[in-house]
């Protein structure tokens, strides 16, 4: 079977060697990207503007951007019909191409959150690694432990308040570079479908900053969501544990920070919120004022066959609905992670509007194609281009995110040594 | 610091920075293999009568026999569209199996396992347009290959490095034609590429030895006196999906406007 024919169907007139070729994958790339430049834009807003309400925030943005960042460019790995080949990007990058630049945008971006990591976390792995190596008879799990951290330090024990200040410059020096960089690494996925002229739904200069500004909504919500569920299972672990010593931060403590926390945050997903409509809305309007050739079939395509893709999941649910939650006085948290549940929604839907959308009629423009996800795989393809495979993506960083942060400590920095 | 001394400085600095800059151009290699007296002698053209074009499918069948693509798979090379008018106005255009098999019926096939018949009293106008592989002379599939495992040949031919392929799909979707799709067996980006194995050998494609009407011709555009440059040159051709900038090379004679 010729790849991509078991999830299309074909009506009316469609060119023979015509199938939805940029399946679901296709839509996980720009959608994890965009967490990546989201969350990583979201620290920043700390490190470099001094937006001091967003310091317990921007730490845990960092590392969970750093989380995010591996998982990004699996979606290509998966949907590759050679992933062992995918290396070719970086042995003979053909730069006329948008996708040639990846791996270079990819690794310098990737450079940055971990030297930023690194500058902002050396004071911690300093002071685990220094007891360490001090103390004599070591077990086995310990000497384990002095190894790894001992190669974190990169062989830099300076703890000095000189150093220190060092440290804070650099940090402040990276996320300011990695502002632009982020926005590149996002802005460049949509630069790749925008510059496909072949595809009348996506050919638009707009596409690029339509990305970066659903993509740091997206981020920012997906740092929202997984801060307070990090915060309640702490909440929970910190009642049990109150049971047997006396001391601990109450649950009304701990509910008050983090309300607060999660208010300022909001704030800012508002903010780019209504960028990203505005200019979806514009794109809209603009091609229907036009009205140019490919018209005819795009308005037959999303006033009608993705008509509830597009108005009511991704613009409803996805978009006014959270605008509405949020906007209303007396934000509690659970009304918070019901609005960033439905941004997050309403981000993938768009995503899949693009991506799906821009493949649901002919180069012919008088046929249409209609995608079916695979959702009980049956073989490798069908897993890795279905629902499971899709699924495996988006757990995958919160599964790393578990592991970076044992190295990585989000909260408490003072408390955890 | 004063103003002299200042646009003094300034024009120094400027000039110091423009000539460095200036000494470095670009070399481009396409430019100088031009440049050369010696260079391409050949430029593969083809030309589509639309008006010799039967329906029949012996083209498409060939094609898939000559090129190695699965008979039975719903992918092809080369295709023919049929193309037809109703009185009332309205247009019809199908391709079953990419007219492997022709034309058999005069029911309009409209996918999902359903016809439309259409009464022949009804009908304006109908006709055929064989389509393959533009060999584009600014072909957007080699500008997307983010590996460049797809290239253009010296001679004009657009072809695809199946062992380098990392298999995208992004030159499938650079493509206004749809000439592009995965190798069912190979699993790498495939396309017509005018059987080079065959032209560089001074054979025809199959498809052009296989039609029996003359309906496809090829020729190659920088020698005046080959007969397919002469018909291109001294008769009305058209083209398709010129606004897209590709300039293809693959002219048809009979082409309508409602042509996709």
């Amino acid at each position: 079977m010729v790849h991509g024919e078991i999830w299309t169907v074909k009506e009316l007139f469609v060119y023979p060697n015509e199938f939805i070729y940029w399946s679901v994958q296709i839509v996980m790339y720009p959608f994890m990207t965009g967490l990546v430049a989201g969350a990583f834009v979201l620290s920043s807003l700390y490190h470099v503007f001094g937006i001091k309400e967003l310091k317990d925030m921007a730490r845990f943005a960092l590392v969970f951007s750093f989380a995010l960042l591996f998982a990004a460019p699996m979606p290509i790995v998966l949907h590759l019909q050679h992933p062992l080949r995918g290396i070719n990007v970086m042995m003979t990058p053909h730069f006329t191409s948008a996708i040639a630049a990846f791996g270079i945008v990819f690794s310098t971006y990737g450079a940055i959150v971990a030297s930023e990591l690194w500058f902002l976390y050396r004071k911690h792995f300093v002071e685990i690694a220094l007891p360490l190596k001090e103390k004599q008879d070591k077990t086995i799990a310990e000497w384990f432990k002095f190894l790894i951290f001992c190669t974190l330090t990169l062989g830099v024990y300076d703890l000095s308040e000189e150093s220190l200040k060092r440290d804070e410059k650099a940090i402040k020096i990276l996320a300011a570079i990695g502002i632009p960089v982020a926005c590149f690494l996002h802005g460049y996925a949509g630069f790749i479908f925008g510059s496909v002229k072949a595809n009348a739904l996506w050919m638009t200069p707009l596409m690029p900053v339509i990305f970066i500004m659903s993509a740091i909504v997206s981020g920012i919500a997906l740092c929202m969501l997984t801060y307070i569920v990090t915060m309640e299972v702490r909440k929970f672990l910190d009642s049990r544990k109150r049971a047997s010593y006396a001391g601990y931060r109450s649950p009304e403590e701990f509910k008050s920070a983090e309300l607060n926390v999660i208010k300022m945050t909001a704030r800012y997903l508002l903010f780019f919120l209504v960028f990203a409509i505005t200019l979806e809305l514009l794109d809209l309007i603009f091609r229907g004022y036009t009205a140019v050739k490919s018209w005819d079939v795009l308005r037959s395509v999303i006033y009608g066959r993705d008509f509830i893709d597009i108005f009511i999941m991704q613009y409803g649910v996805g978009n006014l609905l959270p605008f509405i939650l949020f906007l209303l006085p007396g934000l509690t948290i659970r009304r918070a992670v019901l609005g960033v549940l439905l941004v997050l929604f309403g981000v993938f839907m768009m995503r899949w509007n693009v991506v799906i959308g821009g493949q649901a009629f002919s180069l012919s423009f008088a046929g249409y194609m209609h995608y079916h996800l695979p959702i009980i795989p049956h073989d490798w393809e069908t897993f890795k281009e279905g629902l499971f495979g899709a699924l495996s993506i988006f757990i995958m960083p919160f599964v790393l995110f578990w592991f970076i942060a044992k190295i990585f400590p989000v909260f408490n920095l003072k408390e955890t040594h | 610091m004063k103003r002299r001394e200042f646009l003094k400085k300034a024009a120094i600095g400027v000039a110091g920075i423009t000539l460095p800059l200036a000494a470095l151009e670009i070399v481009n290699p396409r430019k100088m293999f031009a440049g050369k007296d010696d260079g391409a002698k050949v430029r593969w053209v083809f030309l589509v009568d639309t008006y010799k074009c039967v329906g029949c499918g012996l083209c498409v069948k060939a094609c898939k026999n000559e090129n190695e693509i699965p008979y039975d798979a719903n992918v092809t090379r080369t295709w023919v569209e049929r193309y037809v008018f109703t009185k009332d106005g309205k247009f019809h255009a199908d391709t079953p199996k990419g007219a492997r098999d022709g034309f058999i019926t005069s029911k309009i096939d409209l996918g999902q396992g359903k016809y439309e018949d259409i009464k022949s009293e009804d009908i304006q106008k109908a006709f055929f347009v064989p389509k393959l592989c533009n060999q584009c002379e600014n072909p957007p599939c080699v500008q997307v290959c983010p590996v460049g495992a797809t290239y253009q040949t010296p001679d004009g031919v657009v072809l695809v490095d199946r062992s380098w392929c990392i298999g995208c799909g992004y030159c499938i979707m650079g493509c206004p034609y749809g000439v592009r799709f995965f190798h069912p067996k190979y699993h790498t980006a495939e396309k017509c590429n005018f059987c080079y194995h065959r032209i560089t050998k001074g054979l025809k494609t199959a498809c052009v030895q296989a039609c029996p009407f003359g309906a496809r011709q090829i020729g190659n555009m920088k020698d005046p006196k080959d007969p397919v440059t002469k018909i291109i040159m001294t008769e009305r051709v058209g083209i398709l999906k010129e606004e897209y900038g590709t300039k293809p090379q693959v002219f048809y004679i009979g082409l309508d406007r409602e042509v996709k």
